[in-house]
Order: structure tokens, then sequence, then C-alpha cells
């Protein structure tokens, strides 16, 4: 100790100092004192972190939330489509997308359609459907329409619009057998944002289970695991897809061929899965922690899943979000094909299957109107998965 | 070197006998076989089913045996070049497909080609002039590309190219030319035919391509000997292709092995859309129509092409980075 670090007191005695030295009080922990914003940082647990992350990630946050409205709208599909997916309107085949009004001859009635008129145009046999402006129809709100089983159980017919009396209402169309593309498009929502789910479920399931045992256990394990996945992934994937469609029989019903077709979507797909979790348990089975556990006796169970697992959960979560636009696309590719779901049940693949050829692009374009929605969900989960990955990579 | 080269072409004969043997128990696994569906076509009809001959059919085609034996003698004639028998067309196999694995491997390969060439530019312009408006433009439309089934723009592009270029729809080449000889017409129509499967086969991949190179360039750019050398005042080009570019070339051709599965699963759906002579609509045929051996061989097709396509970027890798080939990467 010298006069230098002890200011007070002798400071009287002593001559001045050749340089500045400040008078207030010395605190060494001044430096570790953190102010409470950072204080909020330090202490938050991983997820935590995670979501503040997130939320600085605009986009992001606006795909998770268009994602929440629809899967949220896939509960209630039959509330929302003003008609069943089966009706038909036997007088009105292809009728193009109708618009809503608001003002018929400058006074405001509410949102309306007008009447369609229908004539043959005898030279080339083709529909046309003009609106008669004399006729405006408005529209129904919290109505009783077509009846519907809600989730094929509880009966039901209340809508959320109907289409107006006296008149059909396409907002979007009908296809061939005058069936309203709007409640179509909602129906086969249902199918395809479910499928994307189950399918990764199978394929996480999957991915943890064999990735872990590779990555946990080393060896001989990891090298079988290792040539599995690369087999899979040598054998292109539409292809494959195609051929274990093609095994479903065909005696089974819609609803079994569905979860048939999920599950083969989850069997391709894990092998991603399994490579970032294999890679992630190597490096992190070396940790002190882990050798720590070890010693104390834990078991490989407890240890992989208690101690390694939530280390790589939140990386985990990022790359199956990422995983499940390619499902959605694969199940609509599968279906387009029609070697997918089949039609009782409809699904965007479905839809689209109708508009496989070129008179649909310059007859009847609106036939084509399910990719709108294939692209949303697409871009969307793209957009979160990339800001779920970034938030949930401390290096950054 | 040459020690790898081997070891590496060692390892892929058991990968291609194991996907060989998924192939084959994939394609036999659906209940019945092709001359049960011939049966019942024929009784459709209404004409009578001659026992003695359907005996005869299931010898012949050796579907009276058990599961292995017919896999000895489907694998045993793959390696001496014979790809079974097609039922459905009761042609062998290889007369089926003639010209289709062969403009299949052509236009895989343009698709290779053209993702390359147009993805190369644009990432490099996109991670030097990150956060400008032409970054945000392609940026936006790699994101469309990634997210639109190919099928629609395949639709969308013939529509089009019939209606402004004139182009026939769907084929690889004018009708006239269908079955004529080679020669330089020939091959001129094909290649204007050629680009709108390439262009769509190829978008998908290309969209993924730049989204790789940008981001192993930016993380690249953002290293300290970059900025040395800014400081030392290198020539900002030269600053660019002397290091950071050669480095993040590594996915360029790492990505060949994922890269020509994802084009060839393009390519087949495209080519149900667009008709095209390619192995796609063949080999929804077949798996429909039980033609196990065509769709057996079209699958291994496919899968040899990728097996194939992973070995040769595992050695140009090898070539242009001597960790792999002196097998430090081998731990990763």
């Amino acid at each position: 100790m010298n006069e230098r670090t002890t200011p007070h007191g002798a400071q009287a005695s002593l001559p001045p100092l050749p340089h500045y030295v400040s008078p207030a009080p010395f605190d060494p922990y001044s430096i570790e004192r953190t102010t409470p914003e950072q204080e909020k940082i330090y202490l938050a647990s991983q997820w935590k972190l995670m979501a503040l992350k997130f939320k600085r990630h605009r986009i992001a946050v606006l795909s998770a939330i268009v994602l929440g409205i629809m899967y949220a709208a896939v509960l209630v599909v039959e509330f929302l489509a003003p008609y069943h997916q089966d009706t038909r309107n036997v007088q009105h085949i292809y009728v193009p997308p109708q618009p809503v009004h608001l003002f018929h001859k400058g006074e405001l009635i509410g949102p309306f359609v007008y009447a369609l008129d229908y004539k043959l145009d005898m030279t080339n046999l083709k529909r046309t459907f003009t609106e008669n402006p004399e006729k405006p129809l408005k529209l129904r709100f919290l109505c009783r329409g077509d009846e519907y089983k809600w989730w094929g159980l509880i009966p039901g017919d209340l809508h959320l619009v109907c289409p107006p009396e006296g008149g059909p209402m396409f907002l979007l169309g009908s296809d061939r057998l005058g069936r309203d593309m709007l409640s179509r498009i909602l129906y086969g929502m249902r199918i395809s944002l479910t499928i994307g789910i189950v399918g990764v479920a199978v394929s996480i399931v999957l991915g943890i289970s064999l990735g872990g045992l590779a990555g946990y256990y080393g060896g001989w394990v990891d090298d079988i695991v290792q040539r599995v996945i690369e087999v899979v992934r040598s054998i292109p994937h539409l292809p494959l897809w195609l051929a274990l469609a093609a095994i479903l029989p065909v005696t089974w019903s819609p609803l079994l061929i569905y979860f048939g077709i999920t599950i083969i979507l989850g069997l391709i797909d894990w092998t991603g899965l399994a490579r970032a979790v294999r890679s992630r348990l190597l490096s992190l089975r070396e940790e002190d922690f882990c050798v720590a556990a070890q010693l104390m006796g834990a078991s490989p169970n407890r240890i992989i899943f208690r101690h390694l697992m939530p280390s790589f959960m939140s990386h985990l979560i990022a790359s199956a979000t990422l995983a499940i636009p390619n499902m959605i696309l694969g199940e609509t590719a599968l279906s387009f094909l029609g070697l997918g779901i089949r039609p009782p049940i409809t699904s965007w693949g479905v839809l689209l299957n109708e508009a496989q050829n070129i008179n649909v692009v310059v007859l009847y374009p609106w036939l084509m109107l399910p990719i709108v929605p294939v692209i949303i969900v697409v871009l969307a989960f793209n957009f979160m998965g990339d800001g779920l990955r970034d938030a949930a990579d401390p290096y950054r | 070197m040459f020690r790898y080269f081997v070891q590496r072409l060692l390892v892929m004969i058991p990968t291609l006998i194991v996907i060989s043997m998924a192939i084959f128990a994939i394609i036999q696994a659906p209940p019945g076989d092709w001359i049960e569906t011939y049966i019942a076509e024929l009784q459709s009809q209404g004409e009578a089913v001659d026992p003695a001959k359907i005996e005869f059919l299931r010898r012949t085609y050796g579907l009276d045996q058990p599961f292995y034996m017919q896999y000895l003698k489907w694998a045993g004639g793959l390696l001496q070049g014979d790809l079974g028998y097609s039922f459905a067309h009761s042609l062998p196999v290889n007369e089926v497909v003639g010209d289709r694995l062969s403009l299949t491997v052509v236009v895989s390969l343009a698709s290779v080609l053209f993702v390359w060439i147009v993805s190369f530019p644009i990432a490099v312009y996109s991670a030097v002039r990150q956060y400008s408006i032409g970054d945000y433009f392609f940026t936006f439309l790699g994101y469309i590309g990634l997210a639109t089934p190919s099928f629609l723009i395949a639709l969308i592009l013939l529509y089009l190219a019939n209606v402004y270029f004139g182009i026939s729809i769907g084929g690889l080449m004018d009708p006239q030319y269908m079955n004529a000889p080679w020669s330089w017409a020939k091959f001129q129509s094909i290649l204007s035919h050629l680009w709108i499967p390439v262009l769509v086969i190829g978008l998908p991949g290309t969209a993924g391509m730049i989204r790789r190179l940008r981001a192993n360039l930016l993380d690249e750019l953002n290293k300290q000997y970059v900025v040395t050398g800014r400081a030392k005042g290198l020539p900002p080009g030269r600053l660019l292709v002397k290091y950071p570019l050669r480095i993040s070339l590594n996915p360029f051709i790492a990505d060949i092995g994922s890269l020509l599965p994802e084009l060839i699963s393009g390519s087949v759906i495209v080519s149900v859309v667009m008709s095209l002579p390619l192995t796609g609509p063949m080999l929804l045929d077949a798996l429909r129509s039980q033609d196990m051996y065509l769709a057996g061989s079209f699958l291994m097709f496919m899968a040899f092409l990728t097996v194939i396509g992973v070995f040769i970027s595992d050695i140009l890798l090898a070539v242009l980075d001597p960790r792999i080939r002196l097998g430090a990467g081998a731990s990763k």
C-alpha cells in the first residue's frame, strides 16, 4: 500500500502529486455492478433470450402471426367457409370470381354481389357468366347455411358468411362441378397445414432417437446410422415419395391414406434432423457437465434427455420449422401427380390436381388460386424458421 | 490423394448395394404383382384367362421365385447392363427407356450449369453490396423461387413461351424431329426447347445456392484478414477474389451432392407437367401399373446419378481442400 491508493488523511501531509487523482471514494465493484436492464438479460433463461432476440426479427414475428391466424382458422374451417366443400351448384359451373361491391347506383347498401346471367356461347360452347347490374344480392352474415359436422363430430349449420338468397356467391369462382373454390381452399387448409405438423413430428421422433443414439454412443452404432442416412439421402426425394405412396393399398380409406402420406413424408425427412442432433451431441458429450453427470452415475437416458437435450432443443425447433414447408410442398407435389391424398379429402395439392393442364391456365385461371396460400404458408414458415434459427444461435 | 480416391470409390459399392436392396423392396412391396393386374384387365374385357399361360408368364419373369432370388436376378442383370423386362410394354426395359436416360442426364447437367452460372454472380453481388436494393430484390426473388411449386412455374412459362415465342407446347423438340436421327437442326430444336425445363428445374436450386453462398461470403468478408488487407490498401476486386471468394466456394462444390437429388426430383414433376421425354412420366406410369422392373430401373438410375454426383463433389472438395484430403475433416 502506498499513499496513492489511500488519498484521504495522508493527502494533507504529502506534496501534491504530479498528476490528477480523483478525490471520489474508490469502489472496486463498480465495474461488476449491472443496470437493471443488463440484469434482465444476464439472468434470463435461454428461452427468454431466444424470445427477446426473435422479437427483433420483424418479418419473422409477422410470419409467426400470419401462421398463428391460419392455424387458428384451421380449427373453425366449417364456420368460415360459406359452403360445404362438396356442395355442388350444377347451374354454375366454372363461374369466374365474383367481386364484392358496396355501392349500388351510388347508394351504400353494404357488401353485396350482383346476380349472374348465364349464356352458352354456341360457337365455342363456352359458358359465359355476366353480372346483372340490376339485381344486387346482399350477403348474409352469421347465418344458417349448409349443414356440416364440426371436425366430423358436432353437427351445425352456422356460417360466418352465407350466399345471398336467390343467387350463388363464388368469391373465388367455382370449379368443374360448381363447387365454391373459397370453401374448398379453406377446407384444404386443414389438411395441408396439419400434414406438415404431423410429418415433422414423425421426423423429429426418428431424428432425435437415431441421431441421439449415433451421437451419444459413437462407434459402430454411429457408423450404421451414418450409412443409413447416406443411403436415404442419395435417393432423390420425390421419386422415392412416389414409390412409397404407390405402395399404399387402394382399398385404404382416404383418412388412412392421409396418415400414410404424412408418415412417408416424415420417414424420408428425418435425416437432416438426425445429422444435426448427432453433431451437436458429439461435441456436447465431451463437455464437463456431461462427464460430471456420468461420474455421478446418471444413466445414458437421463444424460441425453435431462442434460444434453435442453442444450440443443432450441436449435432443433428451428430446424424442424424449416422442415415443415418442404413437407407441405412435398404433399402438394404428390397430390398434384395423383399419388397423394385422394379426392374425398381435400388438400391444396388435390385442388391443384385439377389445374394440371394448359387449358386451365388459359380458360379458368382461378382454379390455380390454391397456389397463393401455398406460397404464403411456405414463405411464412421459411421466414419464421430463419428468425428462430438466428435467435437460437448463441454466437450472434 | 490416390488413397483417398480409391477409399471413396470403395465406399460407394456397399452404398449402391444397400440402395438397390431398398429400391427392390419398395417396388416389390405393393400387394399383388403385375400378372394379377394383367389378369384383372383381361377379365374386365371379358376375355378368358388361360391358367397355363399365366403359369408360363410367371415362370418366364421369375415371379414364382422367392424374393431374394428375384432380387439377385435383377441386381445381376443390372451389373451386366440388362435392366430387366417391362411387362406393360412387353419389351426389355433397355428398349423402352431409349433416349430417356441420356436426355435426363443432359437436362440435369444443363440445370447444374444453369444453377452455377446464375447463382454465382448474384450471390457475390448480394454479399458485396449487402442491404442494397439489388440485394433485397434478389433475396426476395430467391424466396419466391423457394416457395413456388415448380409445376406452377412450368405451366405458366409453357403458356407464355407458346404465346410470345411460338414454341410448341410440351416435349423437348419440335414434333417433326421426334423420331428423326440426330442432326444439327434437331440439336438446335432441342436447345430452343431446353431452356424452359432447365429454368424451371434449376430455380429452387438456384435460390438455395444464392442464399448459402451469400451467407458464407458474408461470414468470410467480416473476418479480420479482410480488414487487414483493406487497411494495407489492396484493391477491392483483388481483395475479394484472392481469399474470401475462394474459401466460400466450398459449398458450391460440396452441394453437387444435395443439388442433384433436388434437380432430379424437380425434373420428375416438371417433366410430367410439360410431357418431356424424360424419366419422370414413365416412372409415374410404371409405379401406377406395377411394372416393377421398369420402375426399379428408373429409381436405381436416379440414385446412381446422385451417388456419382456425391462422389465427384467429394473428390473435387478433396482437391480443393487439403484438410479433407489428409483426413482431418473426417472427424467432423
